[in-house]
């Protein structure tokens, strides 16, 4: 077990974190989920993958890493969510759309490695912290 | 003022989820598993029991949103290479549904 992260790191990452989980709230007040495939998560969830693949091509991240905690794990961590993938596919599941459930998981996989993927060939790879 | 509210939620989540991750991801990204699957259950619970629109801004929106993390999940399976990081992928889907479900059932849901 190691110590915890400094103070100064998780402020920097709750205070991301809000910011990224508001942007995050009006995509879905903007452009509602509905009942079929939720295209707005799917949306924030690859665009916010391929952000943070791509956080170490800013110098302010490559320098700070303060402003790389706030960033990676606040603003963008705070913007993707997986919790929501989770309940989306349960709800439908329980509705017995099984294959929507399934296209959904597992292309919201697919499209998030994929432009994480391309995204790497570009970006300098991140180091262990800023991963989360 | 759900704005609010979901902002405070993820101010909350988001830390908890990097002190777990930084105290207890190795090889295998413990911590953000267990953020992942913690925020999946309290979702599921939250969507059980019909919490009201604020509460389900502060909780769900909010801290589950911000505790549970896809863009971690989508760079650490990258990195942990095709198979393991497959396999770390389907681990956490597979676990994320089961804790929504168990959340949803013990909170007495109606599917």
């Amino acid at each position: 077990m190691t110590p915890g992260p400094p103070p100064r790191l998780l402020l920097a990452v709750a205070a991301g974190g809000a910011v990224g989980a508001v942007a995050r709230y009006a995509a879905t007040e903007l452009v509602a989920d509905g009942r079929g495939f939720p295209w707005t998560t799917f949306a924030v969830n690859v665009s916010g993958s391929a952000l943070l693949a791509a956080l170490l091509l800013l110098p302010l991240a490559r320098r700070s890493p303060t402003w790389a905690a706030a960033l990676g794990p606040g603003v963008l961590g705070g913007y993707t969510t997986f919790s929501a993938t989770s309940e989306q596919a349960r709800a439908l599941l329980a509705d017995g759309r099984a294959g929507l459930a399934l296209a959904y998981v597992a292309g919201t996989l697919a499209a998030c490695l994929v432009a994480v993927s391309l995204v790497g060939l570009l970006a300098p790879s991140l180091p262990e912290e800023d991963e989360l | 003022m759900s704005v609010l509210l979901v902002a405070l939620g993820a101010a909350v989540g988001a830390p908890l989820r990097y002190a777990l991750g930084r105290r207890l991801d190795g090889g295998w990204h413990r911590g953000t598993l267990t953020a992942n699957t913690l925020a999946s259950l309290v979702l599921g619970a939250c969507v059980g029991w019909s919490v009201d629109g604020f509460t389900l801004a502060l909780v769900g929106t909010g801290f589950c949103g911000g505790l549970s993390t896809y863009s971690s999940l989508a760079v650490q399976a990258r990195d942990l290479g095709p198979r393991r990081g497959a396999a770390y992928a389907v681990v956490t889907i597979l676990l994320g549904l089961a804790a929504c479900a168990a959340g949803f059932w013990v909170a007495g849901g109606q599917a």
